[in-house]
């Protein structure tokens, strides 16, 4: 029961950086366990690197103690490796709607080779919808993200990077 | 002032902290350009680039200090490793601690350790230590994605103004110096292979070749044939360059222990 409750809450836990995202949405809670020492929580980082993720697991234990649901303990676990694949029909939809381009489907891995002198794959503005767009820039204000802008509409939009 | 740490430098733990460090040292020069990049994108870029690599030299550092303080009263933690060793005690490729030099300088180093580290990461998502393939499990695809902005840019530099070739061509003679070490061999290398840990440098000389010739040739470049000397930053011999930026980058644990944001 206090499993389902906790689920419930953590629906609601925002991303710091992209807070139109709950932590569930972006799929980096990957697991919700209760014992006799209260729950468990399992997170995974999304980049080796992010900054948010010290803040991420303080947001998760003062949610779910605010709820009344604590103990909490976070147990961060790398493998497997977190890929915006996992995030969310919803959270797509959300990112969308927050202007933000959501990634599209991560390419097989082990087969993308260096590509020279390629464009940026195309990315659908997410204000009018045009496909002619361009990347501005490969990295963003966040790790996360890359910079484009529609050649259409004309304003500038950040992209989930697929990864 | 803190005392330096000693730590025990068994091959496992040398292997582990020749990557985790040349990650930490390249992080490090490429934090200086925070604020001096050509153009505010790339100065983001870099010191995303920046941020990425410090990550993983975090799971790293700590993943060799746990396997160095087995059965020992201690275990020395990431900020430690990172903060408190002695100049002789950090292993990194030497090419890593070279000054940050120009933009093409720095773009065709990011290329050269990106591929490097991508090799390594993809390889180790094998290694018999579930959790040093859980780091490189994460590290790859963030590896990749430098590769791919710095050839980029290599490519960029060398087919653009005389002077923006200019450049590039003098960073590829420089820098090619530093490629033996890359692909260097001795017991600790051995060892890992023994031990299922990870592979020997050597053994990814040949794809990390292929992958640096397809953007040479794009870049209509010709990299210098290979010399002689061997570099030995990981041997922990490193050039007149490491004092000051580990003077640089160990000031604040170095006069306040322990000191957190």
């Amino acid at each position: 029961m206090s499993v389902q409750a906790a689920w419930a809450v953590l629906e609601q836990v925002l991303d710091p950086e992209v807070p139109a995202l709950s932590l569930c949405d972006l799929g980096v809670v990957r697991d919700l366990r209760a014992d006799g020492a209260g729950l468990e929580v399992v997170l995974t980082p999304t980049y080796s690197g992010c900054p948010a993720t010290e803040v991420i697991t303080q947001s998760v234990i003062d949610a779910l103690d605010r709820a009344g649901l604590g103990p909490t303990r976070v147990t961060m676990q790398r493998a497997p490796a977190w890929t915006t694949d996992w995030i969310s029909d919803a959270g797509r939809r959300k990112l969308r709607d927050y202007g933000i381009a959501p990634p599209g489907p991560v390419a097989p891995a082990q087969v993308t080779p260096i590509r020279i002198l390629r464009r940026a794959p195309p990315v659908d503005c997410p204000r009018c919808g045009s496909a002619q767009t361009e990347q501005l820039a490969a990295f963003g204000a966040t790790a996360c993200k890359a910079l484009y802008r529609c050649l259409d509409c004309r304003e500038p939009f950040e992209h989930f990077k697929p990864i | 002032m803190t005392a330096s740490i000693a730590p025990n430098f068994t091959p496992d733990v040398q292997y582990l902290l020749r990557i985790a460090d040349t990650a930490l040292i390249l992080s490090q020069r490429l934090g200086e350009w925070c604020g001096h990049g050509p153009a505010l994108e790339e100065d983001i870029a870099l010191t995303n680039t920046a941020l990425d690599l410090l990550g993983q030299t975090r799971g790293l550092l700590t993943r060799a200090g746990q396997i160095e303080g087995r059965g020992r009263e201690r275990v020395f933690d990431e900020d430690q490793l990172a903060f408190l060793r002695d100049e002789r005690d950090y292993r990194n490729l030497t090419i890593a601690e070279l000054p940050r030099g120009d933009f093409a300088f720095t773009v065709l180093r990011n290329l050269m350790l990106a591929t490097w580290l991508k090799l390594h990461w993809d390889r180790l998502q094998a290694s018999s230590d579930a959790e040093v393939a859980a780091i490189a499990g994460k590290a790859v695809k963030e590896a990749r994605y430098h590769q791919q902005h710095a050839a980029d840019w290599v490519v960029r530099l060398a087919d653009g103004t005389a002077e923006s070739r200019r450049r590039m061509h003098a960073a590829l003679t420089e820098l090619w110096r530093y490629v033996p070490e890359m692909f260097a061999t001795d017991e600790v290398d051995a060892a890992a292979v023994a031990s299922g840990l990870g592979p020997a440098r050597s053994a990814l000389r040949e794809a990390w070749s292929a992958e640096m010739a397809a953007v040479c040739d794009a870049a209509q470049l010709a990299p210098p044939p290979p010399g002689p000397w061997v570099s030995t930053g990981t041997l922990g011999v490193h050039s007149e360059h490491m004092g000051l930026l580990l003077a640089e980058m160990q000031h604040l644990q170095r006069s306040f222990p322990g000191g957190a944001w």
